[in-house]
């Protein structure tokens, strides 16, 4: 399946990516093993996405816990916890 | 209901103007205006970046008005949130609500204040004289967040 990720804020500068296509394995994709998929690149791709850090995911512009499914074409961004307002 | 998200300053009394006028039966509007403060946790801050999640930030701020609308009998909404380089003083957020009466539309403003600070996907980060940082997500905000889910205080 084919989907893009977001990683945005902290995320994105310590990554130094805020976007990418990625093509995965078809077969039951969550959001928690797209992280450990990521998170095998090295050091600060672990460090940031299954380390200490607080991070939230969403799909297709909502958010989701680490248990969701994602499908083929989604949009699916990592971000820490939201500090607007 | 209104979401701007936009680089650029807004004029708050004109936007509050339009609201006010636009029905003959709006009795209260109620606001909220958020300030970039010069001291954060003990430094000076010299500048504050507002980064968002273009597409996420707009259905996001249109789903915590939907559910202001279905809680509290308010008429009309209004939300500005700036994002990009900002200095104190400059303003960073509008929240507006108007009703009938001030009650419902004093409540429909705080939760959606409440709501934006800890659902809406915008980051800051601040220059102080030690250098940039991030922001953390404050604990009280998802407490402040948290009291609107009990019925007792509704």
């Amino acid at each position: 399946m084919k989907i893009k990720v977001f990683y945005f804020a902290r995320l994105k500068e310590k990554l130094n990516y805020s976007t990418e296509d990625l093509e995965m394995p078809d077969e039951t994709l969550t959001v928690l093993k797209l992280k450990a998929f990521l998170a095998k690149r090295g050091d600060v791709w672990g460090q940031m996405l299954m380390g200490k850090l607080k991070i939230r995911a969403a799909i297709n512009h909502e958010l989701v816990a680490d248990s969701a499914a994602i499908a083929d074409g989604d949009e699916v961004a990592f971000f820490p916890p939201v500090t607007g307002g | 209901m209104t979401v701007r998200v936009q680089t650029q300053d807004f004029d708050a009394g004109l936007e509050l103007t339009q609201l006010r006028l636009a029905r003959k039966d709006v009795g209260a509007v109620v606001s909220f205006i958020g300030q970039v403060r010069d001291v954060n946790e003990g430094d000076t801050v010299s500048q504050l970046s507002l980064e968002h999640y273009p597409g996420m930030t707009e259905k996001a701020l249109a789903a915590i008005v939907a559910q202001a609308q279905s809680r509290w009998d308010i008429f009309d909404t209004l939300i500005i949130h700036r994002v990009g380089t900002l200095q104190p003083l400059d303003q960073i957020v509008l929240v507006a609500v108007s009703g009938a009466h001030r009650g419902e539309a004093f409540k429909a403003c705080e939760f959606i204040m409440d709501a934006l600070k800890t659902e809406a996907p915008f980051w800051k980060k601040e220059v102080t004289a030690s250098g940039e940082r991030w922001l953390e997500a404050k604990e009280s905000d998802d407490v402040a967040r948290e009291r609107w889910i009990k019925p007792a205080h509704q």
